[in-house]
């Protein structure tokens, strides 16, 4: 097992990094009403670890015993009939789903299934709790028109179906919604907090681990806990034990969107651009999103600029993104991006050195 | 909803009016329905507002106290976002619905010779589905009655909207506000002191649903004792100090340092529409800046604003609106030197 799953904090008391909201969490669960929750942060801060150690701290330990279920549903959209397929990872408490799949049969979802799930009452009433879970993932993603046919699902079923949203930016997420949440604020662990994870698992899985290591470990992921662990794995297979200034790999595809700025740096021209935009393509092809390599571009190519061309190479990053999201296929925006910034590099160097 | 779970239930809805009268501070509209209670004779309504002033309690209250819980099953159809609500519903259920005559008389209730349909959150509606109750409306005008709630008036066609008696729900004052909150925290046995209570009701902005649920999750998490902080830190409001580091850093001229404090706001979680909005206030407030340079910083704002709703990317959003405050700050020129 990776240790990222491995040392998954199981309850809410074995969380290292966010103990307060984890507290919080703990009182929330042994009330009856728990409120609709939203969890957002930026990824690999803990949000799904969180969720689940509060399921498990609701329902005990049967919250565990998951079966994946790929559903097809069928929905009767006025004319015609549409079938939605989903994923879901059920228990006997709590559904999880991801309703973004769907694309822009999204609404469907919401108005049929969610609400279909959230009308049921959980039979089983033994038990202390009334109500069961469902725990949409990836929020932000769904269509305006679907979240709004959230709203009053949460409303009028909140008495026997408590929801748990989760998502990356809560700007995504309509007002309507958000206010009926609980806003759960997961923040990228500090350095410091990784480095303290880190340790905690050296120390369990025996290692020894330098000082500065640690740290180096912590600064190279971004605030990313899961990209941490990730990397410490990765550099115990290459080397053990530690040295302090042991080589940090950096993922390929990082390297490879290195590779492309310091091309476009390089040389300006259509020949050039040509090249880059195979780069891209392979990047594409490898499942990395659009706006993931467009910022990562970003960022190497301002450590490279001045600063008067930073605000103008911003500008346009931002704008270009935003056309990305409106349009339909990435790679012309990323390609129009790279000429902009060829463009403007090459007036600058002129205007500089003539 | 059965009285058995009511324990479990949000106070929102615990709390929610049940007649008319209890209402807050929308008075005309009260005015007009306690009238419509005596007479019986009731207009189509459209009820529009900001979210959380009292729309849609009002309209279940109005139809459960003219109906009564035996008949309101059958006299009231109650359609919102969360039911397909296409041109094809419109046709067949809503036509149908608003067809049947009515049938006989439940006593101790006025019970008007009518029907009502509720069209919650009817801007959410498409126009062919507006378009097709124009006719359905006059119609059976004998026997329905519509009303619509919406937020955005003027997402409404107009030949609907001059069909109904208009009514602007207003976002509720401090005063009234606290006063409704106080009932509820003696009710609930908790203790609000009055710094706590003032800022709950401007963090809330007129919003009494927010402010309801805002007072029950630190309820919750911090037991009857609450504070003003603790508040703060459940609704979301993003402090202060971040978002006057990130204004200093526009100040500073220095594009770095910028960025390093966007990309701590991203990290750190903070919804990037909310950090607008904060940055906005502080800029219009602040007295050593030209008006033109706000004017210059506001335009860009919105057009963020747009673009985040629009899903663009949180952080490449709030790097361009920095680099562009403090362009503005710094009086560069507005237009980039090497745009070809």
């Amino acid at each position: 097992m990776l240790w990222v799953d491995k040392y998954r904090p199981k309850t809410l008391d074995r969380v290292i990094v966010h103990e307060e909201v984890a507290q919080n969490l703990k009182k929330l669960a042994a009330e009856q009403d728990c409120p609709h929750l939203l969890f957002h942060g930026p990824s690999g801060s803990g949000k799904k670890t969180l969720i689940m150690a509060l399921l498990r701290e609701m329902f005990g330990p049967s919250a565990d015993k998951v079966k994946v279920e790929n559903q097809t549903w069928k929905v009767d959209a006025g004319t015609r009939n549409i079938d939605v397929e989903l994923t879901t990872l059920a228990s006997s408490h709590h559904v999880e789903m991801n309703p973004a799949d769907a694309g822009f049969q999204d609404r469907y979802v919401v108005q049929e299934v969610i609400k279909e799930m959230a009308k049921n009452r959980p039979i089983d009433t033994k038990g202390k709790k009334g109500f069961k879970v469902l725990v949409l993932n990836e929020v932000d993603k769904l269509s305006r028109e679907a979240q709004h046919s959230l709203r009053r699902t949460m409303e009028k079923y909140s008495a026997s179906c408590h929801l748990i949203l989760c998502c990356n930016s809560s700007s995504k997420v309509t007002e309507a919604v958000r206010s009926r949440c609980l806003n759960v604020r997961i923040s990228a662990p500090t350095d410091n907090e990784i480095v303290k994870v880190l340790e905690f698992i050296g120390k369990k899985e025996g290692l020894n681990l330098p000082a500065g290591f640690a740290l180096r470990l912590a600064e190279k992921s971004n605030r990313s806990l899961r990209r941490a662990i990730l990397l410490f794995e990765t550099c115990r297979v290459q080397q053990y034990p530690f040295s302090s200034n042991q080589a940090i790999p950096a993922m390929d595809w990082e390297e490879y969107v290195m590779e492309i700025a310091s091309d476009i740096m390089k040389e300006q021209s259509p020949k050039r651009l040509f090249q880059v935009r195979g780069k891209l393509y392979e990047l594409l092809t490898n499942c990395i999103p659009a706006e993931i390599i467009l910022k990562r571009l970003l960022y190497e190519l301002l450590k490279k600029l001045d600063s008067e061309l930073k605000h103008e190479v911003s500008y346009w990053a931002a704008y270009y993104e935003h056309r990305m999201r409106l349009g339909q296929k990435s790679i012309f925006h990323l390609e129009a991006f790279v000429a902009k910034f060829m463009s403007i590099y090459k007036g600058f160097l002129i205007a500089t050195f003539g | 909803m059965a009285p058995l779970l009511r324990s479990s239930q949000p106070w929102v809805e615990k709390y929610r009016p049940r007649q008319v009268k209890d209402v807050a501070h929308q008075d005309e509209v009260v005015r007009v329905l306690t009238n419509t209670l005596e007479t019986a004779n009731c207009p189509h309504m459209l009820f529009y507002g900001p979210p959380g002033t009292g729309k849609t309690t009002t309209a279940l209250a109005i139809a459960y106290q003219l109906f009564g819980p035996e008949l309101y099953k059958k006299r009231v159809l109650e359609l919102n976002a969360s039911d397909d609500r296409g041109i094809n519903v419109v046709r067949t259920k809503i036509k149908d619905f608003a067809a049947v005559a009515v049938g006989s008389v439940h006593q101790g209730y006025p019970c008007p010779p009518y029907k009502i349909i509720i069209l919650d959150e009817a801007d959410s509606m498409t126009e062919d589905a507006q378009n097709a109750l124009r006719r359905t409306m006059e119609t059976y005008s004998k026997v329905t009655r519509f009303f619509f709630i919406c937020n955005y008036i003027s997402r409404i066609i107009e030949p609907l909207a001059s069909r109904c008696a208009k009514f602007r729900f207003k976002p509720l004052t401090e005063e009234i506000m606290s006063k409704r909150i106080l009932h509820i925290c003696q009710e609930e046995g908790l203790n609000l002191d009055p710094e706590a209570l003032s800022s709950l009701s401007s963090i809330a902005q007129g919003d009494l649903r927010r402010a309801i649920t805002y007072l029950q999750y630190g309820a919750r998490t911090f037991g009857s004792y609450i504070s003003s902080r603790e508040l703060i830190s459940v609704s979301g409001v993003v402090p202060e100090e971040v978002v006057q580091a990130l204004y200093s850093a526009c100040r500073s001229g220095n594009f770095d340092l910028a960025d390093k404090e966007a990309k701590n706001v991203i990290a750190e979680g903070y919804p990037v529409s909310q950090v607008l909005s904060q940055l906005f206030d502080i800029i219009v407030q602040s007295d050593d800046i030209t008006d033109e340079q706000k004017s210059r910083i506001c335009k860009k704002l919105a057009e963020a604003d747009k673009c985040l709703v629009d899903g663009a990317d949180e952080y490449l959003q709030l790097l361009d609106v920095t680099s562009n405050t403090m362009r503005a700050i710094c009086n560069l020129p507005e237009q980039f030197s090497y745009e070809s």
